[in-house]
Formats: C-alpha cells, structure tokens, sequence
C-alpha cells in the first residue's frame, strides 16, 4: 500500500526547492509560483489519462466535473470535494474543508501568506486533468481559513 | 455509477502514479535548472534526505515497528515494511558482506522510473537518486549513519537495480547536560 505520506513530503520538498531562489521580490514569487503551476499541469495530463482509462464517455462539461471532484479527488488527496458550486456558465467552485496539502500547516490565519505556493501545483494538476479532457479551464485558489480552500475553475470557451 | 467500480482497486496504483509523475517533474525540472547531472544527483539526495528525516517519524508512527537488534534486522524492515509500506514493492536483501556491515537491495521493479527513458545526454544521472538520500536521513534519525549508492540501475541498462548500502557508524546520543 502507498501512503500519501511520500506525496506529501516530496510536494514540500518540490516547493522548498522552487521558492528557495525566490525570496524577497514579488515577481520573482509569481515564476516561481507559475513554475509549481506548470508541473502540476504535466502530472495532472499523465494522471488523469491513466485514470480515465477505462471510464465510459462524459455527458457534458458537468459530468467532467463531477468526476474531478469525486474519482481525481480522492484518488489524489485520499477524500471528495465538500462542495461544489456553479453559475451554469462556466464558473465551478470546488470547496474542500480540509485540503490535504495543508493539513500539515497550522490552522487558521497564521501562515495564509504561504498559501500560494502550496496551492499552485494543484491548480495545474486540475487544469491538466480537465485539459486532457478536452475542457480548457484557469484555475485559481482561495484560502481565508487554513486547511480549508476553495478552487475556482472557469471554463475557457473556444 | 459504473464509473465507481473500478475505483478502490485503482486508488493504491494510482497514488504510487501521482508520486512517480510528480518525481519526474521535479527531475525534468532540475535537469533544467543545473548544468550537469552530477550536480542534479547532489541536489536530489538532498531532497531525499529531507523527506527521509521526516519520514521515518510517520514510518514508526504507522509500522509499531520496535528497536531492531542488529544491521540485518535493519535490512529486513526496510525492504519488507518500509519499502511495502511506501513505495508498494518489496525489494529482496542480498550480497551481504562477509562482515554484515553492507547489502544490496535489488529492485525488481523501480515505481519511481515507471515511466522514464533517459535521453543520451544524461548519461551519468541518477534518476532515482532521492531514494539514496531518503534511506540515508531516515537511518540517521534512528542513530545509525549509512553509505547509501545506486550501484546498478535499469535505467542506464543494468538487468536489476541494486542499491548499496553501507554501515558506517552507531550515531552517539549527546543527551544534553543534566539531562536523564
């Protein structure tokens, strides 16, 4: 059995990695953060290609979601999304109340401004996954009280 | 729901895929960042070895494994119930010194290289690195200072990959003064 134990202490040691070089100057922690973002994008593709493998046909951009927020979820952060929400054009809410990646950070308000970095890897990896499933997306995060957080995916129409 | 059924079988392989996909990330990443693998090996052992400082207090939290007697003990629980426990294989203890000071692990299969082939011009990575690193910090933090190489990989042709493991030293506790 793999734990989720490794993930977690690699994801860290990831960020500790790309950030180090960054401190101080705010544009230099946005590349960093893009950086994170852009190798969650690539494992998201590889993830979710291996995982929809042998799933039936989606319905709808509905149906894609729903699939992120149960089957990906849990497959990678061992839990489903609390909450999901939409506006029914383009715009979904995933709510998790207690995000996986930052359950190992103090609770609460202490440390929100580290927030960003330990988000933006996921954010690619959901945007990769919904990309290899043919919906073009942003995605962005929002936290106010640790380790809950909020992904806000709006759909790119084309 | 047909989509659910296949699920729980799927969920353990795929955590190990999330793993593997996001270490070779890290890989291609620091291929780009430095100019030459030996400095990319350097720098994923010391990953590893952060990881396996921390890790080891999960491990012995989990595994209620207790104290083991000797170096082959060591042996046994790393490749029988670490290795198992997180990277899901279970590598096989050989080649041990006539003193009983050093081993190979021999991995029939590497999760951490699932997917990878290593271009030319890589000739000299070490691929799988971090795990060196990981063994070497997670032992230090139970006293015992080890020599931790890749001394074959299927990566650069070899038939198994083999890591070597050397024991160097018990580490003393230096309890501080006045501390019983």
């Amino acid at each position: 059995m793999a734990h989720e134990a490794p993930f977690q202490l690699l994801h860290s040691e990831l960020i500790h990695y790309i950030c180090k070089t960054a401190d101080g100057a705010d544009s230099e922690n946005g590349r960093s953060v893009t950086k994170l973002e852009n190798m969650g994008f690539r494992v998201g593709q590889g993830l979710i290609e291996r995982l929809t493998k042998d799933t039936a046909r989606f319905k709808d951009e509905l149906d894609v979601m729903k699939f992120i927020c149960k089957d990906f979820w849990t497959c990678v952060f061992k839990k489903q999304i609390d909450n999901l929400r939409t506006n029914h054009q383009g715009i979904y809410v995933l709510q998790d109340n207690k995000f996986l990646l930052l359950c190992h950070m103090s609770a609460g308000k202490q440390y929100l401004e580290h927030a960003p970095k330990y988000l933006a890897f996921t954010c690619g990896l959901v945007r990769g996954a919904l990309s290899n499933m043919g919906v073009k997306s942003i995605v962005t995060a929002e936290v106010s009280v640790m380790p809950a957080c909020k992904f806000q995916v709006m759909i790119q129409k084309l | 729901m047909s989509r659910q059924s296949n699920r729980t079988t799927d969920s353990k392989k795929m955590n190990s895929e999330l793993f593997t996909l996001t270490y070779g990330a890290l890989v291609t990443q620091l291929c780009k960042d430095y100019e030459n693998d030996e400095e990319v090996n350097k720098q994923l052992d010391k990953m590893g070895y952060n990881i396996g400082v921390r890790l080891i207090e999960d491990f012995l939290a989990r595994s209620s494994v207790g104290r083991c007697q000797d170096f082959r003990e060591t042996a046994d629980v790393i490749a029988k119930v670490a290795f198992k426990m997180y990277l899901g294989v279970t590598p096989s203890v050989t080649n041990w010194s006539p003193a009983g000071d050093e081993f190979s692990l021999i991995l029939e299969n590497n999760p951490l290289a699932d997917f990878v082939e290593l271009p030319d011009n890589h000739s000299t990575l070490v691929y799988s690195n971090l795990l060196c690193g990981a063994l070497r910090g997670a032992l230090e933090m139970v006293q015992m200072a080890v020599d931790v190489k890749f001394a074959q990989d299927t990566l650069r042709g070899d038939g198994v990959t083999e890591i070597r493991m050397k024991f160097i030293k018990r580490i003393e506790e230096n309890l501080p003064a006045g501390d019983e």
